[in-house]
């Protein structure tokens, strides 16, 4: 059997270059003004799967990614990059979903791929930072995790070892198989495309996608099944649906607030030297500095 | 009635970490609020003076499960004995702190009991939610108060109906206050036979280095903060650990400017960094996004340096100086000197 290896990735908006643009004037997110991307610490998973691979040559690589239908964009990047292949899972149930029940949604898809021996995901994403889904996919599949991995120290048969980047240093740790291992961005960046692998799969598309296009692909997924990306519902994974999305998720949303600035009394000051020799003065005379 | 739990995490040292005498400090302030107990769950060995550290605090009893295989750290024996312990005692309230440990552990255990947890949180407070289609009124609910989606909106996050309400908080966020020095409460030694298994033990710890703090910005008085704008000016961040120096005081750094690699990690100031309440803040080239100033706007005297006017920083500063920080920064380090002869 093929060494299986899942890879959870995730498609945010920018949220660290967000514009002027990004809240409406009625203060809600306009989403439309983000750029969607692939998330950066999965995109570090990535690479170490991809160079766990290069260690075990029989290892297969799956992206799991849940969203809506455009969230096949990284797993064709993901492709390109070199995976083997990728799961879109999307259903309007999984809509408004919080960290327990998108953990939950997504340890169901890595439940029906079968046998895993390593589950590999970001150790957070840039649009909550919250850091939660993994360890709580680990639990769902009742695995162990090992968070905030920086490096492979070695592969075997038996067990993989791993170097944590932790607070206030590094802890190297070995685990048997299964296990989950969220990456962190201090990991090795993941490679670019290849230019072979761009050419061959650049025309996959999943079948949503194919819908929203427009276009009859029942030839080509004959002829070229790998130009396939799945597409999985909650059905298709099993879910019970009061376990997903708004009904799913136990934290509510109260009350969003824009954010007021309580002014204060600022005291505007010029380059000049007289302005700025004024306020050393003051702060030197009021025991603050010096 | 059911109490708040506060989970606490033991340094190198053998001693309780700073943020979690700072989120016992902020916990018995809700139990107070909801007359109920504060409980400590603590997970190691050998620690020192446990109790006389965390009877001022307020702490009514004291979980702790002491086995030599329990430190340092690992998720699975910590995680089948909070998960555990909270299914017995069927707390209200969980708290972690949000550092490598909390925010390794607590979503594993709301995972398995199926709660919700809010990460980094700035406040909590004590309140209640009407649902207005539901026609119930929840009293006396944890509000999780933090900055999201770009720092544009606070938001307040509930758990209506999962208990117990789950939460990490950052360390420096709360303040860490003595309750009460000569308070008492008792201490329940768990067996640790009954709640962990030997398959916890599956993960083997090869090797570890820990090192001392090297770069303290919690304590600092003054703190000289670069951010993403630094980034363009020439020796920008070199100028800023000068004129930290030379005012005795540390460098910090936005998220942006971490991220863009102009300081490191630990010098991060904001929601996901440290929070920081010093007597002067000088901000150079930050605009002030919510993160950051949820980090710092406590400070007593805040300068900011920064080319554009409407940057938000400014509204909180009690002195603006708008222009080039390559400009202004040799300034104020040779304006200092020529003061202080």
């Amino acid at each position: 059997m093929s060494f299986r290896i899942v890879v959870l990735a995730k498609q945010v908006p920018d949220t660290r270059n967000v514009g002027k643009d990004a809240m409406k004037e009625d203060g809600t997110v306009n989403r439309a003004a983000l750029p969607a991307i692939f998330n950066p610490e999965d995109l570090n998973a990535l690479e170490m799967a991809l160079e766990i691979k290069d260690r075990k040559k029989d290892a297969v690589i799956s992206i799991i990614t849940m969203g809506p239908s455009r969230a096949a964009e990284i797993i064709r990047d993901s492709i390109y990059r070199g995976a083997d292949n990728g799961i879109v899972v999307s259903d309007r149930k999984v809509a408004g979903s919080d960290t327990l029940a998108t953990s939950y949604t997504i340890s169901q898809a890595v439940k029906k791929l079968g046998h895993v021996d390593l589950v590999l995901c970001g150790r957070q994403a840039i649009d909550g930072d919250t850091a939660q889904v993994g360890p709580q996919v680990a639990e769902k599949l009742n695995i162990p995790q090992i968070t905030y991995a920086e490096e492979v120290i070695s592969v075997s048969e038996k067990s993989i070892e791993i170097k944590r980047r932790l607070e206030r240093g590094i802890e190297v740790v070995e685990c048997g198989y299964p296990c989950l291992i969220t990456v962190h961005g201090s990991a090795k960046a993941c490679r670019f495309s290849h230019a072979k692998r761009v050419m061959k799969y650049k025309y996959s598309l999943s079948a949503s996608e194919a819908v929203e296009r427009n276009v009859d692909m029942t030839q080509a997924w004959a002829n070229k099944p790998y130009l396939k990306i799945e597409e999985w519902n909650a059905a298709d994974i099993a879910a019970e649906d009061s376990r997903l999305g708004l009904t799913g998720s136990p934290t509510k949303v109260k009350k969003i607030e824009n954010v007021v600035l309580a002014q204060k009394e600022s005291v505007n000051l010029s380059t000049s030297d007289e302005d700025i020799d004024g306020l050393m003065k003051e702060l030197i005379a009021a025991h603050i500095i010096g | 009635m059911n109490d708040i739990f506060v989970y606490c995490e033991i340094t190198e040292e053998r001693t309780i970490a700073d943020v979690s005498l700072e989120l016992l400090s902020k916990a018995r302030k809700l139990a107070d609020d909801l007359k109920v107990k504060l409980e400590a769950i603590v997970i190691g060995s050998e620690v020192k003076d446990l109790e006389q550290q965390l009877y001022p605090y307020g702490v009514d009893c004291i979980n702790y499960a002491n086995d030599s295989r329990l430190f340092p750290y690992q998720t699975l024996p910590h995680f089948s004995i909070v998960s555990k312990l909270i299914k017995q005692k069927q707390p209200q309230i969980a708290l972690f702190g949000a550092t490598s440990v909390g925010r390794d552990l607590a979503p594993r255990v709301a995972s398995f009991l199926r709660c919700g947890l809010t990460a980094d949180c700035t406040s909590l407070e004590i309140g209640e939610h009407e649902d207005k289609k539901a026609g119930i009124v929840y009293k006396d609910l944890l509000y999780q108060i933090r900055p999201a989606f770009g720092g544009n909106i606070i938001a307040t996050i509930i758990n209506p109906e999962t208990r117990p309400q789950m939460a990490t908080v950052r360390e420096g966020v709360m303040k860490k206050e003595i309750y009460n020095a000569a308070y008492k409460g008792c201490i329940c030694n768990l067996n640790v036979a009954e709640y962990v298994l030997d398959s916890d033990f599956c993960i083997k710890i090869v090797a570890r280095h820990i090192e001392q703090q090297r770069i303290n910005i919690k304590g600092a008085q003054i703190i000289v903060c670069g951010g993403y704008g630094m980034a363009s000016v020439k020796d920008g961040f070199k100028m800023i650990h000068e004129l930290a120096d030379m005012l005795g005081g540390e460098v910090g750094a936005t998220r942006a400017a971490v991220d863009a690699g102009l300081a490191e990690h630990e010098r991060q100031i904001g929601q996901t960094g440290v929070t920081v309440r010093p007597k002067l803040y000088i901000a150079c080239g930050i605009s002030g996004a919510v993160q950051h100033r949820a980090g710092m706007a406590e400070s007593s005297k805040i300068i900011s340096i920064n080319t554009d006017p409407n940057a938000p920083i400014n509204a909180i500063s009690d002195y603006t100086i708008i222009g080039d920080a390559a400009e202004i920064l040799p300034k104020l380090i040779t304006h200092y000197r020529a003061n202080t002869k």
